[in-house]
């Protein structure tokens, strides 16, 4: 594409200058996007509006927020009740997370199914499970700082997680918590790197887009834009798909935020704090629940090395596993649409980390969905099982043996074939 | 528009099929019943009469043991109490001041501005005048259980005056269908006329945990009101801007074969 001629003079000035508006141009204008993208390819924008609506909500409280042990929990009631719409911003900003999550997974299943993992788009995939270990983190650092009983256990838990480590886990949570407890110091590094954390995740999102732009995005059908004819440009068609997406994700994040703002909550987090009681679940968030449930499901030894220490790395290669997947997929071709064997697979995957969630919610000796004689345990190891041979299995197998539908020549023949059988 | 509709589905299960699951109480405490409250619907709002005689069983009742740390008299003025009358509740306590210049710490009326004093100066006191149970603080009680209100009307009616046969009951506990492991160390606080309303309200056990819970709701989510008329506004005016930004979509996209 040739570069664009101003012909206002005030723009013309700046972008001679530097090419901020030529830049915007190429890249948010003209950027050349595959025309048959569906609805699922609308998570990634609503991730970073997302993003945007935490940095700002989360500015507003911080304001009138107070990290200390003593205060925190007083200052949050504070920000719901003698704040100026204090309760808006909280609530938007609590909620945000989940929604933040609710979209992220989308997202990234999205890429599971469409193959937007596999070459040339490693980078631009390993860069969103970098975004996702951020969000993490930020989630997890955030949850602790209203200092309810779900904080501070929670906190207890997860940072005691690290003393599995032999030899350095001990010292490696004393230095986590700036003591020998979670205290005023864990609270203080909490908000500030809670603080500090949307910023990392801003940079990785440049760099995704960054990515995103050199490689364009993936589409429906797995097939790379060959012609113009199988583009349009990014503005009109997908910003305004966008927004049309963006109602309607506002539409479900505001039926939380005003209708049911403590649905997605634990009530134990309106009890403040206290190091003396232990609450009888500890329960972390509902997006860590899959994950949670992995480092639950090892409850037995290998080679000596203590359960404890294996849930912890279970938990952990869940996720790094994600970094690999460009190789362990095998299969020529991207898109599941076209792989009649490994959909099933995938489906298959997507109900196994529904059930890894339903097991991280619940006690583990109680009967899974009330079958008598199913424990929560032995249904989060199986799932478990899955989730790792899904990756470390069936991704290499099927790709190799699967006999795959025949892709269509280019993205705009497939439409109009879709076009003429519709 | 099906993919569409699809993809909010997959959004909200993957919403409820989570936190279903995590709400659910465990153990062999049964589930207490849902009751119909005011503020129920989207369109629900409160009572406030029920709110101030809620508030009477609070005064009369509760504050006995259980403080009200993140409430202060000016508050009122949520349950419909107008300035004078906040005026003179809060000048019906004693809030302890300064240091005045002399450096003494002194007890003078209370003030609108002033929080509801609490009834212990700290839980060592509660807790040695409660056989050694600490009172909880009630402000956010409703939002702090599961079931909430439900869970709230359900202990304060589901008290029995025997254990039932075989159950060991400590001294000094009551037995109560609703809490974890059913040994409350609070005596059954409610019974018929511990409080008297002048509105004509019948003066029930159950009227009077009904109408506590109601203020107790108040006490823990005051923004109620004011969330969902808000929300109602905002959510209508999403639908129509969704609705215009479909209209626009299809417009743009009309001539690309997609």
């Amino acid at each position: 594409m040739s570069a664009p001629v101003w012909n206002n003079k005030v723009v013309k000035w700046v972008d001679d200058r530097l090419p901020v508006i030529s830049m915007l141009h190429h890249s948010a204008y003209e950027y050349p996007t595959p025309k048959n993208l569906s609805y699922m390819w609308n998570f990634g924008s609503l991730a970073g509006f997302v993003l945007v609506t935490m940095i700002l909500s989360g500015i507003f409280l911080v304001m009138n927020y107070t990290p200390h042990t003593s205060m925190a929990f007083e200052s949050v009631e504070r920000i719901m009740r003698d704040v100026n719409y204090g309760w808006l911003i909280r609530y938007i900003h609590m909620n945000g997370a989940s929604m933040f999550f609710i979209v992220v997974f989308l997202h990234m299943f999205r890429g599971l199914y469409y193959g937007s993992y596999k070459a040339p788009r490693e980078m631009l995939w390993w860069i969103g499970i970098l975004i996702l270990l951020a969000m993490m983190a930020t989630a997890f650092m955030g949850y602790v700082l209203p200092w309810g009983q779900m904080s501070f256990w929670g906190a207890t838990v997860i940072t005691n997680l690290f003393s599995a480590f032999p030899i350095i886990g001990d010292p490696l949570v004393t230095w986590l918590w700036g003591g020998f407890s979670v205290d005023n110091p864990t609270l203080n590094r909490f908000f500030s790197l809670h603080y500090l954390m949307p910023f990392v995740i801003l940079g990785l999102v440049v760099l995704h887009v960054w990515a995103l732009h050199s490689v364009r995005s993936n589409n429906p059908t797995g097939v790379e834009i060959k012609t113009p004819q199988d583009s349009i440009p990014f503005h009109p068609y997908y910003t305004i798909k966008d927004l049309f997406g963006l109602g309607v994700f506002l539409i479900f994040f505001c039926a939380f935020v005003f209708f049911a703002p403590d649905y997605l909550g634990h009530p134990d987090n309106y009890i403040p704090a206290n190091p003396l009681v232990t609450p009888p679940h500890i329960v972390p968030e509902w997006y860590f629940l899959p994950f949670y449930a992995i480092l639950r499901s090892i409850d037995f030894t290998i080679f000596g090395i203590p359960a404890k220490l294996l849930g912890v790395l279970a938990m952990f290669a869940s996720i790094v596993i994600l970094f690999v997947i460009p190789w362990l997929d095998t299969s020529k071709v991207r898109s599941s649409k076209f792989r009649p064997v490994y959909k099933w697979f995938f489906w298959l995957f997507v109900i196994d980390t529904f059930i890894l969630g339903y097991c991280g919610a619940k006690a583990p000796d109680d009967d899974f969905m009330g079958i008598p004689g199913l424990r929560v345990i032995v249904m989060g190891q199986l799932s478990t099982l899955y989730y790792f041979a899904h990756f470390l299995v069936v991704m290499p197998l099927v790709g190799k043996m699967e006999r795959t539908k025949p892709l269509p020549v280019s993205i705009s023949e497939s439409v109009l074939k879709e076009g003429a059988n519709a | 528009m099906r993919k569409l509709a699809l993809t909010a589905i997959a959004a909200a299960f993957a919403v409820t099929a989570f936190t279903g699951g995590a709400a659910k109480a465990a153990g062999d405490t049964p589930v207490p019943a849902a009751q119909e409250w005011s503020w129920n619907s989207i369109f629900g709002t409160y009572d406030r009469a029920q709110l101030q005689r809620g508030f009477q069983v609070y005064k009369n009742v509760c504050a006995g043991c259980h403080s009200l740390r993140f409430i202060a008299f000016r508050n009122l003025d949520g349950i419909g109490f107008n300035e004078d009358q906040i005026k003179a509740i809060a000048a019906e306590y004693d809030v302890e001041d300064g240091p005045n210049d002399d450096g003494d710490m002194f007890t003078r009326p209370g003030k609108p501005s002033d929080y509801f004093p609490s009834p212990f100066p700290n839980e060592k006191a509660a807790a040695a005048s409660n056989g050694g149970a600490i009172p909880p603080d009630l402000s956010l009680m409703n939002k702090a259980r599961v079931g909430g209100p439900d869970y709230v009307f359900g202990l304060l009616t589901g008290y029995e005056e025997e254990a039932p046969e075989g159950f060991d009951l400590s001294d000094g506990k009551s037995y109560n269908h609703y809490f974890p492991g059913h040994q409350i160390s609070m005596a059954p606080p409610l019974y018929d006329e511990a409080v008297e309303y002048a509105d004509g309200t019948p003066m029930t056990l159950e009227q009077h945990a009904r109408d506590v819970t109601a203020f107790l709701n108040w006490t823990a989510q005051p923004e109620l009101e004011a969330r969902k008329s808000l929300g109602i506004k905002v959510i209508l005016f999403l639908i129509v801007l969704t609705a215009m930004m479909y209209a626009v979509k299809r417009k743009i996209w009309r001539d690309i074969e997609h």
